[in-house]
């Protein structure tokens, strides 16, 4: 082990940069999947028919896959039939797709919490249903979704360093190339303490938010 | 159309991939439920010690991705002189990672049992470790079951990463068989298929599970 050859300047930063490509990656594909979440979260709790089934079918699917293979598919396989993406689309898409499924089911259940008694009393005050879900249901229901979303972005940035497959260049990918380099084997376990260190400062950091929020909501 | 051919022309590889995937998990399974429940009751334990020990284990693995401790176990042990295969570094790392997350599945059974137990059972003689092993965890297995079957499906996903280290899974057997053929479409969908087996029924049967247990209560 070399700590002091593995933690130079230029390994260092090439770590941050790697680190900013996993952050960039993870909070778009979040903004993506928290937006095609609702509107699948929303279709299925308003059982809006042939819809909500095909969805929940796709749902299930999705979310019963391992994420690495999603990745690969996209990646990979979509070419052969002449769908082209960069390799940070795809690693973007991929996350999207597999994140919206899980995220679906957090806003699903956040959505069912809510007590049909406000339903019914938005309904009987004279709103229709949109109305009624717009003003009554999702207003409440998102407060209680804050927590489950933050918890579901850390898994997003863990799930992010599976596109090292692809040679996205994020934290794994540089911790990799600074490893493979002539000599680097001294640095191997320097590096991955480090680079597992940073994932958990950001991580544990974001938990404990998570945690303060689900202690105000509840 | 899927060109079926290819199932039935690697069928060795893709059932090879099959076993080891199965195998490697429910090892994993097995070995992270014993120490995820040996963490649960470290947290809870009367002694600050243990406390932070396992407070501190479950944190620090929860918050870290899969890859890098397959990695770490696989890359970088050699270089201090242990050497695992594909296959060993692969279900250890998916024992030292889900085992924290395990163990707060167990933590939460645990809790669920109520204090009066704990104490009736500890001033009719029984030690700390008798009333565990004998009063609270059979009664905590029961709210624990529903999880664990989460983690199992979570496992059998995640066992995917285990290509990444060679170790003869079925991503890893895709990738071979993929490479050999030079048709990647059909291969993947095909090892889909082989997950969705395994996953899908386990997730309707922690379904059924999920809701007699809230029937019940």
């Amino acid at each position: 082990m070399n700590f002091t050859g593995a933690f130079t300047p230029d390994h260092l930063k090439f770590l941050l940069e790697g680190f900013l490509v996993t952050l960039q990656v993870a909070s778009i594909a979040i903004v993506f999947s928290f937006i095609i979440a609702a509107v699948i979260g929303i279709i299925r709790y308003a059982k809006i028919p042939v819809l909500a089934q095909i969805l929940g079918v796709l749902v299930e699917l999705i979310r019963n896959l391992p994420l690495l293979l999603i990745i690969f598919f996209i990646h990979f396989a979509l070419p052969e039939v002449g769908i082209k993406f960069s390799i940070i689309m795809s690693a973007i898409i991929a996350l999207t797709i597999f994140e919206s499924a899980m995220l679906s089911e957090v806003i699903r259940s956040g959505l069912t919490s809510i007590h049909k008694g406000q339903i019914e009393a938005g309904r009987s005050s004279g709103l229709s249903y949109i109305q009624t879900l717009w003003h009554i249901v999702l207003p409440q229901a998102l407060r209680r979704m804050v927590p489950p979303i933050v918890s579901q972005f850390i898994s997003l940035l863990k799930d992010t360093s599976l596109a090292v497959v692809i040679s996205l260049p994020e934290l794994m990918h540089n911790a990799n190339v600074i490893n493979n380099q002539p000599g680097g084997d001294k640095f191997v376990m320097p590096i991955f303490i480090l680079v597992a260190l940073m994932y958990f400062i950001v991580n544990y950091t974001l938990s404990i938010i998570a945690r303060r929020l689900e202690l105000k909501t509840t | 159309m899927l060109d079926f051919t290819i199932l039935t022309n690697n069928w060795d590889m893709y059932v090879e991939g099959f076993k080891n995937t199965l195998l490697t998990s429910l090892l994993a399974l097995i070995g992270s439920f014993l120490f995820g429940t040996l963490l649960a009751v470290f947290r809870i334990a009367p002694i600050k010690s243990l406390n932070w020990i396992g407070t501190i284990y479950v944190e620090f693995f929860r918050n870290i991705p899969l890859l890098i401790i397959a990695f770490t176990l696989y890359a970088g042990f050699p270089t201090l002189g242990i050497e695992l295969d594909g296959f060993q570094a692969g279900t250890i790392a998916l024992i030292i990672y889900t085992s924290a997350f395990i163990s707060e599945a167990v933590r939460a059974g645990i809790l669920s049992v109520h204090k009066g137990q704990t104490e009736a059972a500890r001033s009719s003689g029984l030690t700390y470790i008798e009333t565990m092993r004998y009063v609270v965890l059979p009664q905590a297995i029961k709210i624990v079951i529903p999880p664990l079957g989460n983690q199992f499906i979570n496992l059998v996903k995640n066992s995917s990463i285990l290509s990444v280290i060679a170790a003869g899974e079925l991503m890893y057997q895709a990738d071979l068989i993929s490479a050999r053929t030079y048709v990647v479409f059909d291969v993947y969908i095909i090892v889909a298929l082989f997950y969705l087996v395994i996953t899908l029924p386990l997730s309707y049967g922690v379904n059924y599970l999920e809701k007699r247990l809230a029937k019940s209560n």
